[in-house]
């Protein structure tokens, strides 16, 4: 599939640049770190209130610092206008979209699985009980972001208040991930947990996934073309 | 996959909302013929360019790609161009050889350590800077890169948009004589530019746009005061 083939290509060289640069990663982690931090001083450790409210501190801190990382991904693309180099190659520019995408949930995962364990440590919260579910629920939620995401910071690339508009557009679509990842989470660390609820919000994250992976593909073109 | 050897724009029109770019521009870019693009800022040369190179839909007219008795569309369009921009459109975190590499990849051409290292040769790009980052070249070294990656994957087609901007005079005239060489190989070289010293002796064709529209078209070599009086009596 050369769609699969050229996505893996644009996804490798954004993670090579990363992996050089490390510049976005620290930056979220570092972010998603201190925000994780503010909570753990600003909420009392009572064990049912943490198991309430780390699932919301979690899903905040993933959305917050994965902005940081969405926006600087793409502002890459710009500086040199590479982003039109991307556009120009004879590839399916699904595959630039896709690439991106990659790109970027694998840079929202990695900020995710620093912000979990903070959690558990610095609340105290269980997080890690059964750390399957908990590792499914965060790659399928880093895809969704990074899928809707790229979306709309691929369509604000060329606007001069793009910083400012993509949390304002982006975190609107979102809402029904976060209501996902945040149920799942909580269903997990409930005092009695709750497998039903858990994987019936993981089955929502799959749906919501898919169908925005499919409305990405079918509007991206349209949407960087002038 | 053949190699273009015409470019046939026809009544080409682009608005931005209720802005006019583009007003039924239509011209034929030829095989081994240099077009200049010439005309003040917003005349509508990058917005012409932009379209020719499938990044700009237009509003109304068409672009046709022939090659021979074919006619190119999509993917196999894109695989003809090379572009050079006053943007270097490579990745300063990236070496020039990695920047190269990652074209080969995309465009499915060698990009084996010879033929990279042979076509850095070719533009003169310093062998001591080749695996360094990109983000450390000066400008004349950054545009070497660029001409590298245009010309790494042999296009029929080269789009230059202010390709000597920032350049020096040797560095200028360096770029003219690459692009001299592509036009001579076969090439459709279309230049938008404000520096006519540089594409003085080489075009082959000089197109003017005034607010959107062609005022001027004619085949032929041009001097730079040729250059410059049909600029100044057309483009204003």
């Amino acid at each position: 599939m050369s769609v699969l083939r050229h996505a893996a290509r644009v996804a490798g060289k954004d993670l090579r640049i990363e992996l050089r640069s490390k510049e976005i990663l620290y930056t979220m982690a570092f972010f998603g770190a201190l925000i994780v931090i503010v909570y753990s001083f600003a909420f009392p450790i009572k064990p049912e209130l943490v198991r309430a409210a780390v699932p919301g501190m979690l899903w905040v801190a993933i959305a917050f610092a994965g902005t940081i990382g969405l926006g600087r991904a793409f502002d890459r693309e710009r500086e040199n206008d590479t982003m039109r180099a991307l556009l120009l190659a004879p590839i399916p520019r699904l595959s630039v979209f896709l690439g991106k995408m990659i790109g970027i949930a694998v840079l929202v995962l990695a900020v995710a699985l620093v912000c979990a364990p903070l959690l558990a440590l610095l609340l105290d919260a269980p997080l890690f009980a059964d750390p399957g579910p908990l590792l499914l629920v965060l790659v399928l939620g880093a895809i969704g972001f990074a899928n809707a995401g790229s979306v709309f910071a691929a369509t604000l690339l060329k606007v001069r208040s793009r910083d400012v508009l993509l949390p304002v557009i982006l975190y609107p679509i979102l809402i029904p991930l976060f209501v996902a990842g945040t149920s799942a989470t909580e269903a997990m660390l409930a005092v009695r947990p709750d497998p039903d609820k858990l994987w019936y919000w993981i089955g929502f994250l799959g749906i919501y996934d898919a169908v925005f992976l499919v409305l990405s593909l079918w509007v991206f073109e349209a949407l960087v073309i002038e | 996959m053949a190699a273009l050897d015409k470019v046939e724009i026809h009544k080409l029109t682009k608005r931005y909302g209720t802005e006019r770019a583009l007003a039924s521009v239509s011209l034929e870019l030829q095989a081994g013929a240099m077009t200049a693009l010439l005309g003040h800022n917003g005349a509508g040369k990058t917005t012409l360019l932009g379209i020719v190179s499938t990044l700009v839909r237009a509003t109304d007219g068409t672009v046709t790609y022939r090659a021979g008795s074919t006619e190119l569309t999509g993917e196999d369009v894109r695989r003809q161009i090379g572009m050079l921009a006053h943007q270097s459109l490579c990745y300063a975190e990236l070496s020039a050889v990695e920047n190269l590499q990652l074209t080969a990849g995309l465009y499915e051409v060698d990009g084996s350590a010879k033929a990279i290292a042979a076509m850095l040769d070719r533009v003169g790009l310093d062998a001591k800077a080749r695996e360094r980052a990109a983000r450390t070249y000066s400008r004349g070294m950054l545009q070497r890169l660029a001409l590298a990656r245009a010309l790494l994957t042999n296009p029929s087609l080269v789009l230059l948009d202010e390709p000597f901007t920032g350049l020096d005079r040797g560095g200028a005239l360096a770029l003219g004589e690459q692009l001299g060489i592509l036009r001579d190989a076969g090439a459709i070289v279309v230049v938008v530019t404000h520096d006519l010293e540089a594409i003085a002796g080489r075009t082959d064709h000089v197109a003017i746009l005034r607010r959107g529209q062609l005022v001027f078209e004619e085949r032929g070599s041009y001097s730079y005061e040729q250059l410059k009086d049909v600029y100044h009596r057309f483009a204003n």
